[in-house]
């Protein structure tokens, strides 16, 4: 197995995880740390592609995960923001409890 | 493939695992966080050593302590007498395996796309430089929605004086 | 320098910014519009005397900066450029334009500070500023063109800014109908220069259409008897100039413009827009003059003769007229005449110079007439004024200054040397001595009609319905952009003087020497004694029939109507030129458009008809088929897409988790189907 396919199959395993824990988990909060897991494996993805791609010599790929780590900042505040706004109003973070975009 | 990069995946997804797993939340951020951790390992192995610790600063440091908070403040630290994972958890859990087998599948018919030696590493200044240069407008947009989430977030998490409730997200449960 | 030449955009840029955000700002933001405006107007200021500046050091060198805006059809042919070119002529018209623009927007503080559309008019003036910039820097045909189309647009709602009063909403449209006529012509000549010579550009480094190569292939080309193409594309383009700067058939819309407000008279009716024409007519001078050597070109006669009439003909007029507005706008036709006359028969500097001291002395003697409306409750008859000097010194002084270098009063004011320049040209010119004495005869003239307003106006004892306890010297705001114009209109004068003709030598990148022995020449002075004499008679000739009946404090008889039968009625009521065209051209058109009516009520319509009548008969057919068939069918579809919607529906169950898992499972399924069907 070269380096690459490593840092992928590494990075799949941690999507998957995360994956999970956003399907499976019922607090918001969980929820949301599924989300970051699954961020980072984006990150390590684009970091392995940068080290071993085919580009050139181009920061793309290390500027592409320094903007997604801003993004990702900027998602977990306002995230956290929205389920403390959620707890508030419903007075729980369970997200299955919250279902009233029920058809 | 060697020792380091082994052991790192193991922390990696030791870490991740244990933070989708845990019941309790408190012990599920600590596990993310030393996921987290593993993923700077990860960087700083794979040459990006400004990637790293800004991974370490930002995700280990700041992200992990904010959801901490807000575990706190939801009191999401005590475990619910209803079970942490939803009732048909099965159905999340073969979803992401099927995933996984999917971008696994694609990751190992996949080999390299250039040998190890033509890469040259890269400065922080070269970063820099590119960042202020060739991303200049990105970089601005991002400021401007860091601004905006940051307001939003504020907005958002307020609390409205004598009226705990709230009435800005709607009417009551249906 | 050459860098510099790219950033000229923002130039014109600027003020357009500024036009469109005051046109999204509400009603209310008064102080945001101005701010904004007089903003970017000062930075485009700076930024045109930066320009100034590097052109100056370069030692008047042509700098050119473009770039490909569309690509509509293959080659050369069918790319448009935008580009500009920075030359002696565009800095010194961008410094004038934004100087004087800049003056006049400071000045609009004051008197539109009571207007409840403040920040439409600044939205429109920013709208003409960035325009007008954009004209004088063009070098491509269609910017140019393009830029003179929205100068004619901003005039247009700038003289129809009071557009409730039947009058303003009329002479707008009628200053926007006239010169239109002349747009029409000039952009038959552009598109037949572009046809030529296969290039939008003025210069392009040797073959842009105003560079040798392209204009000896215009020569060589005869239209009829001895006009070359260039010469008729030249009197094509003298037709929009025409137009533009109220030249004399088409002049009519220049005096109805004053029926905006007193700025925008100021600003685009006398320095500025009007002025296009000239410009427009220095930029292609090299086009005018192309052909062999020693001979004048026909345009350039067409050019003299026009400008000469105008010149005397709108002088003539302005001395019968009442309305202190209308007399500066047959001044200005007037005034215009002279820098055409000068272009034709002395080349670019001559007009160029009275083009530039006139934008400062017509500027300041309109913002002075501004002035003097706002202090008396708009009152504009000068007949109703009078005696003005005690309540209004600062008015009255640098009025006078406007009203001196006007009339070319010797030595101290820039009118003097400007109108020397003029003379000069006319008098070597070699083909006829009648525009020099028509030069004259308007250099007498103006004299007359200047004394008789401002004695008028400023002289003498108040007259009519003005009483004196309410009349005020005008806000700082007016009254400093009106010293910094008189100063300016002294000033402008000695760049240009015969001892040191600075400005001459600028524009054709020539190195000025000082040389005081020019200036006493016998040419000089004889020429110059005739013109003072001339001054100096029309303003004694005013003084003597005007200053008794001032200083009586009655409204009196004007004069002027014991002059031999016919001429007063002639001059008051404008050679009847507006009559002419109501008699003449409105109801020929009037005629066309009955005809058009009739031709589409009874031969086009019943054409209409019957297609409509075939029409409805096949739609009933079809709506028939439509009924039985279609929408029986597409109810029953309906029916079905119902049911299964409904049982859809079912599957949403309100949870985001489950969405998501079917969004992944769904992934999994998309990327494994892609990679089994991209691998078989």
């Amino acid at each position: 197995m070269s380096p690459l396919t490593g840092y992928l199959v590494l990075s799949a395993a941690l999507f998957a995880t995360g994956l999970a824990g956003v399907l499976t988990r019922r607090n918001a909060i969980a929820v949301l740390i599924g989300v970051e897991l699954m961020l980072n494996a984006a990150n390590l993805n684009f970091v392995a592609f940068w080290r071993y791609g085919a580009g050139g010599p181009d920061a793309a790929g290390l500027v592409f995960v320094l903007f997604t780590i801003a993004v990702a900042a900027a998602e977990a505040a306002v995230g956290l923001a929205l389920v403390i706004a959620v707890y508030r109003h419903y007075r729980t973070a369970h997200v299955d409890e919250v279902k009233r975009l029920r058809g | 493939m060697d020792v380091a990069f082994g052991l790192t995946a193991l922390i990696t997804l030791a870490g991740a695992v244990a933070a989708v797993w845990l019941r309790n939340l408190v012990h599920a951020v600590l596990a993310l966080a030393v996921s987290f951790a593993g993923v700077a390992a990860a960087y700083l192995q794979l040459g990006a050593e400004f990637l790293g610790f800004a991974q370490l600063l930002i995700y280990v440091g700041a992200v992990a302590i904010l959801i901490v908070f807000a575990v706190l403040v939801t009191r999401g630290g005590e475990v619910p007498a209803g079970g942490v994972h939803a009732a048909r958890w099965w159905v999340g859990a073969l979803v992401a395996l099927g995933v996984f087998a999917v971008l696994g599948w694609a990751a190992s018919s996949l080999g390299d796309r250039r040998a190890a030696a033509e890469w040259t590493p890269m400065s922080v200044a070269e970063l820099g430089q590119s960042l202020v240069g060739r991303w200049v407008f990105a970089l601005q947009v991002l400021g401007i929605l860091l601004t905006a989430a940051l307001i939003g977030a504020v907005l958002l998490a307020w609390r409205e004086e004598g009226n705990d409730s709230g009435t800005h997200l709607g009417g009551g449960e249906s | 320098m050459e860098t510099w030449v790219q950033w000229m955009w923002l130039i014109p840029v600027l003020p357009m910014v500024a036009a469109g955000v005051s046109g999204l700002l509400p009603r209310t933001a008064r102080g945001w519009s101005a701010g904004l405006s007089i903003g970017s107007l000062a930075l485009s200021f700076v930024l045109s005397v930066i320009s100034f500046a590097a052109v100056w050091q370069s030692g008047g060198e042509r700098h050119l900066y473009g770039f490909r805006w569309f690509q509509f059809g293959p080659g050369a042919f069918g790319t448009l450029w935008l580009s500009w070119v920075l030359d002696p002529l565009s800095a010194s018209m961008l410094v004038m334009v934004s100087g004087v623009g800049l003056l006049i927007f400071i000045y609009s503080l004051g008197y539109m500070a009571h207007d409840a559309n403040f920040t439409r008019f600044f939205c429109f003036l920013s709208l003409f500023a960035g325009a007008m910039l954009g004209l004088v820097m063009s070098n491509s045909l269609v910017g140019l063109f393009m830029c003179w189309e929205l100068v004619g647009l901003a005039s247009y709602l700038l003289i129809g800014f009071w557009f409730q009063k039947p009058a303003a909403a009329a002479a707008a449209k009628k200053a926007f109908i006239t010169t239109r006529v002349g747009d029409l012509v000039f952009f038959l000549g552009l598109v037949w220069l572009f046809g030529n010579s296969g290039t939008q550009l003025f210069y392009d480094n040797g073959s842009g259409c105003l560079e040798a190569a392209t204009l000896n292939a215009l020569v060589q080309q005869k239209v009829w008897w001895d006009w070359s193409l260039s010469q008729v594309i030249g009197l094509l383009l003298f037709a929009g100039a025409v137009g533009k700067s109220g030249q004399l058939p088409l002049h009519v819309w220049l005096p109805d413009a004053m029926e905006g407000p007193t700025p925008v008279s100021a600003l685009i009716h006398a320095a500025t827009m009007v002025a296009a024409g000239v410009f427009l007519m220095a930029r292609v001078y090299p086009l005018l003059v192309a052909g062999p050597e020693g001979v004048v070109q026909p345009v350039l006669m067409v050019m003299a003769w026009v400008g000469g009439l105008t010149a005397v003909f709108a002088a003539a007029v302005a001395v019968a007229q009442d309305d202190i507005k209308r007399i500066l706008a047959y001044s200005t036709i007037s005034q215009l005449g002279y820098m055409m006359l000068g272009l034709a028969t002395g080349g670019v500097a001559v007009g160029v110079f009275h083009l530039l001291t006139h934008a400062c002395f017509k500027a300041l003697l309109f913002l002075g007439a501004g002035s003097v409306i706002h202090a008396c409750s708009e009152e504009q008859n000068i007949w109703r004024l009078g005696g003005l000097r005690r309540w209004m010194p600062v008015t009255y002084v640098t009025y006078g200054v406007g009203m001196l270098a006007l009339t070319g009063f010797p030595v101290l004011f820039s009118g003097f040397w400007s109108k020397e320049a003029i003379l000069h040209a006319t008098h070597a010119w070699p083909v006829s001595a009648g525009p020099f004495w028509l030069g004259l005869a308007g250099v007498f003239l103006t004299a007359f009609y200047m004394t008789r307003q401002m004695v008028l106006v400023f002289g003498g004892t108040p007259r009519g319905n003005v009483t004196s306890g309410s009349i005020h010297e005008s806000p700082p705001v007016m009254t400093v952009p009106l010293i910094v114009l008189a100063s300016l209109s002294v000033v402008t004068g000695f760049v240009g003087t015969p001892a040191w003709p600075w400005l001459q030598g600028f524009l054709e990148g020539q190195q000025a020497i000082l040389d005081w022995s020019r200036l006493f020449g016998a040419d000089v002075w004889g020429l110059a004694a005739i013109s003072c004499a001339a001054v100096f008679l029309g303003m004694g000739v005013g003084l003597v029939l005007y200053r008794r009946i001032a200083a009586e404090g009655v409204i009196q008889r004007d004069p002027l109507e014991q002059l031999p039968a016919g001429l007063c009625p002639a001059l008051r009521k404008k050679f009847w030129v507006d009559e002419a065209y109501q008699h003449s051209v409105v109801p020929a058109l009037a005629w066309l458009a009955y005809w058009c009516d009739r031709m589409d009520r009874w031969v086009w319509a019943g054409l209409m008809r019957l297609a409509a009548c075939v029409t409805l008969v096949v739609a009933r057919l079809s709506q028939n088929v439509d009924e039985a068939v279609v929408n029986a069918g597409f109810d029953r579809a309906c029916e079905g897409l119902r049911l299964q919607g409904g049982r859809l529906s079912l599957w949403q169950n309100g949870q985001v988790q489950r969405y998501l898992a079917f969004v992944g499972a769904a992934m999994a399924i998309l990327v494994s189907l892609w990679w089994w069907g991209g691998n078989r």
